[in-house]
């Protein structure tokens, strides 16, 4: 029954969005506000259908209704009670319909929002976002059906994969995918603006905090996915240059460039039509993002099934890719370049080198992930390109942004005299210096640490520099501590809540320099008793244990860890063998830290327990991705809050005296 | 440079204290390492061989050391692992021929992006020093920024 | 607009069909699917104890057709699948001049003879614990299967489990050849 239901749901889905993404079309051609509430009916109908179809398929799984060939492949009765319901989004078709859910949620917000205050771009918007979400129903209904019955029912399913199993499973994909279908409203409003031909300004200030919370979505997508990668895959890295961890890369980096230029555009009313072919590169790698995964082109850690789904997306990405540009191009003439740049020390050009240097970053990683496809096209000769090509290239490319990343918030618009580049760059960058130098006198030796922890220094510096002036710019004019401090970040909180993310992106970016350049590992065979010693720990191996669980047989070494100052720790790496799986999985065990997380994981081991082999990794700095991170998160909270208007000191006193 | 010493030197004592033997020649961690850094993990995906946990690069590592302590050259060892597998099993492609587009492309782009951003930059700031002087604000509209200045933010 | 511009603008949609064009290529390509170097190339030379205590050497079969399966009893369900098909071709082929050789990589003794025993192996088959061989043979997955001609060249390399008909298929244009 549920095969059935669910089906039905879906095809009703789809020709309800195809429908309103007409009618909204229609009825912005011919002026028709019946036809527009037509729409808006489809809008909310089609949420409505992929709710009850992800209500459905959570039924499926927690009742063990082999029926549906998803829940079948995906979970198992002995799969534990929670990730039966987020195995809903743990393969292929069930990403689908959580990407498809999304969007319609997304479309119901923008029609609440913009159906009365956008009367021009709302309904070309409205159609484009129920166009993309009938792409995804297509999928959902042709390639990828997630309600396939399956029959003969079995007795049980196969279980999920058990990397998947984890918090990280939880919610990196429910993150990322808020990321990328967020880019979506933009898009669409860039189309809208396109076709209707208001290419101003406006499309972007309705989007910018969809964009910013959009990109801050993905950030958290790419973090926690570098965290799963850190805490269950047992090589203790948390970055491999993987294919399909370049897709989800590629359009972080353009937006991010989208972010900055728009602020050109803001202030100085240029770069319109850069900022039209940035949105539209965005979102088609979001696309190409999902279509990598998806079409096994390029193998990866990551790929789900085959199958024809890889066809449906290159056909939807060749659609929207030529068609958002063909309209760009009929539209060039209402985009001509206005660009007036006073000088070439300016806060502009500070912006276009970020923009250069960002768009050449996402280049290299894109003609890196592709090149072994050309490579087989061209020369029949497969290639790999890997970790050291991206690190070659990407290293100086980041150290130029972060560099930028101080120096762009403070230098003068239009113009920046030499006056100005003095009072506010003079002292960040003797900070920056002195702190290399310093680190170089603790030991420091390698030289891109040094560059790194120099550049980073400047940038905190000139963090610093401007929120302590104007805070005191504002004790002078009378305001209390928290008032200037407090007061100052909340009211001017776009600036303050960039500051903020740069400060995560840089917390961030030390944590990436320490790691790669202090970790250090070791890997030993250790009877029982024997210990091993790294980085000031020793290491006991204790014994094995064997232990069954729900879906899988898992052996446990207990390792004894102590420290200069006494005993520190227990670990219990662990070896979990799934029927389903061909070679066990290492279950990782870590203990957390600021400076240093310690990382065991186990090898091969005796059946006795008499001996194990253990690998040990002392991983440096790690920490401080994740807490860079949560700083980011505050950032961007910041900067998305509502603008508080400033009651004037007079009033205020006034108050006072009132109270 | 310190990760290297500490592995090289941490590997000794845990020689010592492990008692496992790591063999008569001085081959140091560090050219293991570095070596095993090149060559892709044939079992993960984007692995190298230094990084990934599984048993096979376990083994491919134990190889590289014994061809290392053998008196061969880090190029020698990559290209015997070149021979049985395929280019394809460097991390990244040598900078010859056909892959040496995949190495120059990108710093190529870099470049031609920065002489178009300073072609760009220089049109745009000499129309700016063409273009005719802004209108100085009247009182009208000085009273009229005043005053919202005064409601938010300066 | 000038009639050069309105044309020149189409150039922006159109620079994007290469790389259409490209990812497209990429759905008839496998990115799994690798040609071994090693084929037309002398066969790497080994030596090793089989599980039943022999030693067998790849030099001491020169003049005959060799066939070397790479298996694991952890890799199901290929090694299983194709099992049946290599004791068949040993049977048949076994006093034609043609000698099968088992080689178990990353295993552990006990699955390993497990797997032995369920199959009836007859023909000589030894664990490879240091993984030299799997990787003198480029190696990269199980199960795969070496055809080495008379003269002890690599001819051909099958990955994934084998069949009755691809064995025969093999081994009946290697006998052909003279030694």
């Amino acid at each position: 029954m549920t095969p059935e239901l669910g089906y039905a749901a879906t095809v009703a889905a789809l020709v309800l969005a195809v429908y309103g993404s007409g009618a909204a079309a229609w009825s912005a051609v011919k002026g028709r506000a019946e036809l527009r509430a037509s729409s808006e009916r489809a809008a909310i109908g089609v949420w409505l259908l992929i709710t009850a179809c992800m209500l459905l398929l959570v039924y499926a799984f927690l009742t063990f209704d082999f029926s549906v060939k998803y829940v079948a492949s995906n979970t198992n009765r002995g799969t534990p009670f929670y990730y039966r319901i987020t195995a809903l989004w743990g393969a292929l078709e069930g990403s689908i319909i959580l990407w498809a859910w999304m969007l319609s949620l997304y479309t119901l917000i923008v029609v609440n929002r913009y159906r009365r205050t956008q009367p021009q771009l709302y309904p070309w918007t409205l159609s484009v976002m129920l166009g993309i979400a009938a792409f995804f129903l297509l999928v959902m209904t042709i390639p990828a059906p997630p309600f396939e019955r399956l029959s003969p029912i079995p007795a049980d399913g196969r279980g999920l994969n058990p990397l998947l199993e984890d918090s990280g499973m939880i919610t990196h994909p429910v993150a990322l995918y808020l990321g990328f279908t967020g880019f979506t409203v933009p898009f669409a409003f860039a189309m809208a603006a396109l076709i209707v031909g208001r290419t101003g300004d406006e499309w972007i200030t309705i989007t910018r905090r969809w964009t910013i919370v959009a990109w801050y979505f993905l950030s958290l997508g790419l973090l926690i996915g570098g965290w799963w990668s850190y805490h269950v895959l047992g090589w203790g890295g948390y970055w491999a240059w993987d294919p399909v961890e370049n897709a989800a890369f590629m359009p972080w980096l353009t937006a991010t460039a989208f972010l900055h230029s728009v602020m050109i555009q803001e202030r100085r009313r240029m770069l319109k039509l850069w900022n039209l072919a940035l949105i539209i590169l965005t979102f088609s790698l979001t696309l190409f993002g999902t279509f990598l995964t998806r079409s096994g082109i390029i193998g990866s850690v990551h790929a789900f099934s085959q199958g024809s789904v890889g066809q449906f997306f290159l056909a939807f990405l060749a659609l929207i890719v030529l068609g958002a540009l063909s309209l760009l191009a009929w539209r060039l003439d209402r985009l001509r370049a206005q660009g007036e740049l006073d000088s070439i020390v300016s806060r502009e050009s500070a912006f276009l080198l970020n923009n250069l240097f960002l768009i050449a970053a996402a280049f290299t990683v894109f003609f890196g992930t592709v090149f072994p496809l050309l490579s087989e096209a061209i020369k029949g000769v497969k290639v790999s390109v890997g970790a050291p090509f991206f690190n070659l290239v990407n290293i100086p490319i980041f150290l130029a942004l972060i560099f930028l990343m101080g120096v762009g918030p403070l230098i003068a618009w239009r113009r920046a005299s030499a006056e100005n580049l003095r009072r506010n760059f003079l002292k960040p960058v003797l900070i920056g210096i002195a702190g290399a130098a310093l680190c170089r006198a603790l030991g420091v030796a390698n030289t891109v640490v040094l560059v790194c922890l120099a550049l980073v220094g400047f940038v905190a510096a000139t963090i610093a520099l401007d929120f302590a002036r104007a805070a005191r710019a504002r004790r002078r004019t009378g305001d209390g501590w928290r008032e200037a401090t407090w007061g100052l970040a909340l009211r001017q909180n776009r600036r303050y809540g960039g500051f903020v993310v740069h400060l995560g992106i840089l917390i961030i970016a030390l944590g990436v320099a320490g790691s790669q350049a202090w970790s250090t590992q070791t890997e030993a065979t250790l009877n029982r008793g024997e210990s091993l010693e790294l980085g000031g720990y020793t290491i006991r191996f204790e014994g094995l244990q064997a232990a069954e669980e729900s879906n899988h047989f898992k052996v446990v070494g207990t390792f004894t860890v102590s420290d200069r100052r006494g005993p520190y720790t227990v670990l219990t790496p662990a070896k979990k063998f799934y029927p389903q799986e061909q070679t066990p999985i290492a279950a990782v065990d870590y203990r957390l830290g600021f400076l240093e997380d310690l990382y065991l994981v186990l090898g091969e081991f005796a059946r006795d327990g008499s001996h194990a082999t253990i690998k040990i990794q002392i991983n440096r700095m790690v920490s401080w991705l994740w807490i860079g991170g949560l700083v980011l998160t505050l950032g961007a909270a910041l900067a998305i809050a509502p603008e508080r208007r400033r009651v004037p000191a007079a009033a205020r006193a006034g108050e006072r005296a009132v109270a | 440079m310190s990760r290297r010493l500490t592995v090289v030197a941490l590997l000794l004592i845990a020689a010592l204290a492990a008692g496992s033997p790591l063999g008569a020649a001085p081959v140091s961690e560090d050219t293991v390492h570095e070596v095993a850094a090149q060559l892709r993990c044939v079992v993960c995906q984007s692995l190298s061989v230094a990084d990934s946990p599984s048993e096979t690069a376990r083994q491919m590592k134990a190889i590289i050391r014994e061809r290392l302590a053998a008196g061969e050259t880090p190029e020698q060892v990559k290209a015997y692992f070149v021979d049985k597998y395929g280019l394809w099993i460097l991390l990244a492609p040598p900078r010859q021929g056909f892959n040496l587009l995949v190495w120059v492309v990108p710093f190529v782009g870099l470049a031609a992006g920065l002489v178009l951003v300073l072609l760009l930059a220089r049109r745009w700031s000499r129309r700016a020093a063409s273009a005719p002087a802004v209108a100085r604000p009247d009182a009208a509209m000085r009273e009229r920024i005043r005053r919202e200045m005064a409601e938010r933010e300066p | 607009m000038s009639g050069r511009r309105r044309v020149l603008r189409w150039a922006i949609p159109l620079a994007v069909v290469p790389v259409l064009v490209l990812l497209a290529y990429g759905f008839r390509t496998d990115p799994r699917e690798i040609r071994s170097p090693l084929l037309g190339k002398p066969a790497s030379p080994f030596a090793l104890t089989t599980f039943d205590g022999k030693p067998i050497s790849l030099d001491a079969l020169r003049g005959q057709v060799v066939v070397v399966n790479f298996w694991a009893s952890w890799c199901i369900p290929a090694c299983y699948d194709e099992a049946p098909s290599l004791e068949r071709a040993w049977q048949a082929y076994r006093n034609r001049g043609v000698v099968l050789i088992g080689v178990n990589i990353q295993d552990k003794e006990e699955p390993a003879r497990r797997f032995l025993t369920q199959f009836g192996h007859t023909f000589p088959n030894a664990p490879d614990p240091s993984g030299r061989v799997s990787v003198d043979y480029g190696v990269y997955g199980v199960p795969e299967t070496f055809f080495i001609d008379r003269k002890g060249q690599v001819r051909f390399k099958h990955v994934g489990a084998v069949t009755d008909e691809i064995m025969k298929q093999h081994i009946e244009k290697l006998l052909e050849e003279p030694a």
